[in-house]
């Protein structure tokens, strides 16, 4: 193998590495146009979402995707969620990680390659870099000049994109938990809320170390999802391959035409090398630098296609393919690899866990009734000799409309029961109050019985008042002089 | 192989990194550099610790800590918090200071907030004797606060005269004041067992004799009432309910008669301040029991009285 490429660690060379700017070149290719397109999409929902509106009538904000974390409300399109469904939330960040499995399983570091933060980010900050100072000979040379007046000028000028694209990162992330036509108007009058500029700026900062300077260090040093990878992929997963049993030994074409039979199909050109956003070289096998974005294929192929040769001579293969290849048998179209008991096996628990949560969605109910009764006193004499406990109650209505809500008392004969703010003189067994619109009403009630009653449970039942009509129970106890007959 | 030292000098061929020397079971360590920002984040983190140390309390000493330079104490920041608690209560209190407690009612947030206040200050001055849940104790005599039977009046009024000038309070003109007077050998044991049974008939517990009645219309009636109704202006008790301040028992009310217990309830005036009472009635009244308004030639006397405390404030 040629040791020219690698990065020298030579004994004496210190304990710490000098991080080297990775320029890497322009390339164009199907993959380029794919990863275009998925920095287009995943931008786009990014920063476009928040402006989304949906109707929710007016005790409800229109914002189509919001986190009202000062009302504890999470609201996606149709769906609304309540902090005690937080499971929702929960069973999308499983789906989440399942999903993430099943990529790994069925394409490898995709996630990495195309739709990871960093990478997305990484990838329009070096754009930047290509907009403002030229195509990778032209970004090295600036890097080894010295600083003159125009190369401060061009750094500052870039710097300054850089904040504006933190900037613009940082902005459209509080518009995701606030009314985003309000922020911004409230944001650019200095009226919003002081966490709103600190998350900006934090955001701010952390997207132009993060996306402008540490780039593919993050990926080599900082994230632990490689490292989870490694211990996922297996010889049936896809990775970006260079196939060395065609490639090696390497040599020019020039020699190649002089001494044929002799050299393998790489000329060395190290295009693959120049195109790559983590700076490694794929010809040393797989490596944890290797996030599959596959630009070394766009450029190897391209390189094949020049000189009459076949392509995929760096293309998506499997170990077992590898092998297989290598010891002379077919190559295997790639998308063979995607279904295995694995990748279905992730893939069913992916989709039930899915469709889980949908039903939970769909039979969900929209009103609740918890009773909790006061322990102390448990219970009180009345002058005329009944027996009164209260009770406090909690009526829950999630529709973003006020309610009419009928409580009644069941399984507790001659009962009566007011409430802190029906007064005792109405008592009856049953009673009606409003519940405001997508809000909890606590009340707190209290159930007479007539004297003799014996302890023991009884029920409330509260009914909306509309044409649905939901109900719900709630059980408790009715406690007695003389406990329970 | 065990026997063989690796050579640390040695490189490896495949990333050009030397080795570190060790191995195990022929899988060896790399010496592979570490990136140098991850170094300079190392130093970061120590002038941080050190910045820390001289601008926040850090090294314990004998006496105390070091205090920082910017003197920054957790207790310092409690007072803090609780004077901007305070200062945000401070409107509400205000309001409640300016409105009439009748009128209370009527202004149900207002209510909330003063049912609150006056639950928090239930729990550090009344519930060492009507206890955590104001259900008071027969054993003790203390009244329960929870239940509809009042010996001097169940609106909100009234309950703010008996918390400003307590019951039978020394050196308060103003205070609640009744008493029933000891029988104690007067009565001869069949005449005290007739009246026990007359006093349990008013609410059906027992069979009256002519004798009891006797008894009862020639001692009892002027404060308790023809039929055990009671009478609040006094503070004479119902006889004819269920509930017993002091036991229910035949033996309860036969002590009671002979050698009567009277509690004592401190005035609050003067140790709490009127705002504080207001809400503390409130609170009482919000237990369940509390009674509506009526005004009568002695209410309004009450309520003056706590005006004109108020204004003496």
């Amino acid at each position: 193998m040629n040791s020219q490429s690698k990065t020298p660690h030579l004994p004496g060379s210190g304990l710490y590495e000098k991080s080297r700017t990775v320029h890497n070149k322009r390339i164009d290719g199907p993959f380029r146009r794919f990863k275009w397109l998925v920095m287009l999409v995943t931008l786009g929902v990014y920063y476009g979402t928040p402006w989304l509106r949906w109707d929710r009538g007016p005790y409800a904000p229109d914002q189509a995707v919001l986190v009202d974390l000062a009302n504890r409300r999470f609201y996606m399109f149709g769906i609304e969620i309540w902090p005690h469904e937080f499971y929702f939330v929960a069973g999308l960040l499983i789906m989440a990680g399942i999903g993430l499995f099943l990529l790994t399983s069925a394409v490898g570091r995709a996630w990495c390659g195309y739709s990871c933060p960093q990478t997305v980010w990484t990838d329009v900050f070096q754009h930047v870099d290509r907009f403002v100072d030229g195509d990778r000979n032209a970004r090295i040379r600036l890097e080894n000049a010295p600083w003159t007046w125009s190369k401060v000028l061009r750094r500052a000028f870039k710097w300054t994109i850089y904040l504006i694209i933190g900037f613009w990162t940082g902005g459209a992330w509080i518009m995701y938990f606030a009314d985003a036509p309000t922020l911004v108007h409230d944001f650019w009058r200095g009226e919003a809320a002081p966490v709103a500029y600190i998350t900006v700026a934090v955001l701010t900062l952390t997207t132009v170390t993060l996306g402008g300077f540490m780039r593919e260090q993050v990926c080599i040093y900082m994230c632990p999802w490689p490292r989870i990878q490694t211990a996922m992929m297996d010889e049936k997963s896809l990775m970006v391959t260079y196939k060395d049993w065609r490639g090696e030994p390497r040599g020019s074409v020039k020699k190649a035409a002089k001494n044929p039979d002799q050299f393998g199909d790489c000329i060395d050109c190290t295009q693959c090398v120049q195109v790559c956003p983590t700076g490694i070289d794929i010809r040393e096998g797989p490596q944890i630098g290797c996030i599959t974005c596959a630009l070394c294929i766009d450029a190897c192929d391209r390189v094949m296609k020049d000189i009459g040769r076949p392509r995929g001579l760096i293309d998506y293969a499997t170990l077992e393919d590898c092998e297989r290849e290598a010891a002379g048998g077919e190559t295997r179209p790639a998308w063979k690899a995607l279904l295995r008991p694995r990748t279905i096996a992730y893939f069913l628990i992916w989709a039930s866990i899915g469709m889980g949560l949908l039903f939970a969605l769909g039979v969900r109910s929209h009103t609740d009734l918890t009773v909790s009764p006061d322990r102390n006193p448990p219970f009180m004499l009345m002058s005329d000799g009944s027996v009164r406990n209260s009770y406090t109650l909690k009526l829950r209505n999630m529709e973003s409309r006020p309610r009419r809500m009928e409580i009644a008392v069941e399984g507790l004969a001659g009962a009566t029961m007011w409430t802190d703010t029906i007064a005792r003189e109405q008592a009856a067994a049953t009673q009606e109050m409003e519940v405001p619109a997508d809000e909890t009403l606590t009340v707190r009630a209290y159930v007479q019985a007539p004297e003799g009653t014996p302890a023991g449970e009884f029920t409330f039942r509260m009914t909306s008042l509309d044409e649905q009509r939901e109900t719900d129970t709630g059980s408790t106890r009715f406690d007695a002089p003389g406990g329970e007959q | 192989m065990a026997n063989e030292r690796p050579d640390p000098k040695r490189i490896d061929e495949a990333t050009g990194t030397n080795f570190v020397g060790h191995e195990w079971d022929g899988i060896e360590e790399l010496d592979t550099p570490m990136p140098r920002w991850w170094l300079w984040t190392f130093y970061l983190t120590i002038v941080w610790a050190l910045v820390y140390v001289v601008l926040y309390p850090a090294w314990p000493l004998i006496e105390k800590g070091t205090e920082g330079v910017l003197g920054w104490t957790s207790r310092g920041q409690l007072a803090q918090e609780m004077t901007a608690a305070d200062q945000s209560r401070a409107s509400v209190r205000e309001q409640i200071a300016a409105i009439d407690i009748e009128e209370l009612r009527g202004n149900p947030d207002l209510m909330r907030q003063a049912v609150a206040g006056g639950a928090a200050a239930f729990k550090v001055n009344c519930i060492q004797c009507h206890g955590s849940g104001a259900a008071g104790s027969q054993t003790l005599g203390y009244p329960n606060l929870n239940d509809d039977d009042w010996l001097w009046g169940g609106d909100l009024t009234a309950i703010q005269a008996t918390l400003t000038h307590g019951i039978r309070q020394q050196g308060d003109d103003a205070t609640r004041t009744s008493e029933m007077p000891p029988f104690d050998g007067v009565f001869s044991q069949g005449e005290m067992n007739a009246l026990v049974d007359h006093v349990l008939s008013l609410s059906g517990k027992a069979k009256s004799s002519p004798v009891g009645a006797k008894i009862y219309a020639d001692n009892c009636v002027i404060c308790h009432g023809a039929s055990g109704e009671g009478d609040r202006s006094v503070g004479g008790p119902k006889l004819a309910d269920a509930i017993w301040l002091y036991g229910s028992t035949r033996a309860d009310i036969a002590r009671q008669i002979r050698s009567p217990r009277m509690g004592v309830m401190p005035k609050w005036d003067g140790r709490l301040d009127p705002v504080t009472i207001k809400m503390l009635a409130a609170y009482v009244h919000s237990l369940g029991g509390g009674e509506d308004f009526v005004e009568t030639a002695e209410t309004a006397d009450e309520a003056e009285a706590v005006e004109v405390n108020e204004q003496s404030e």
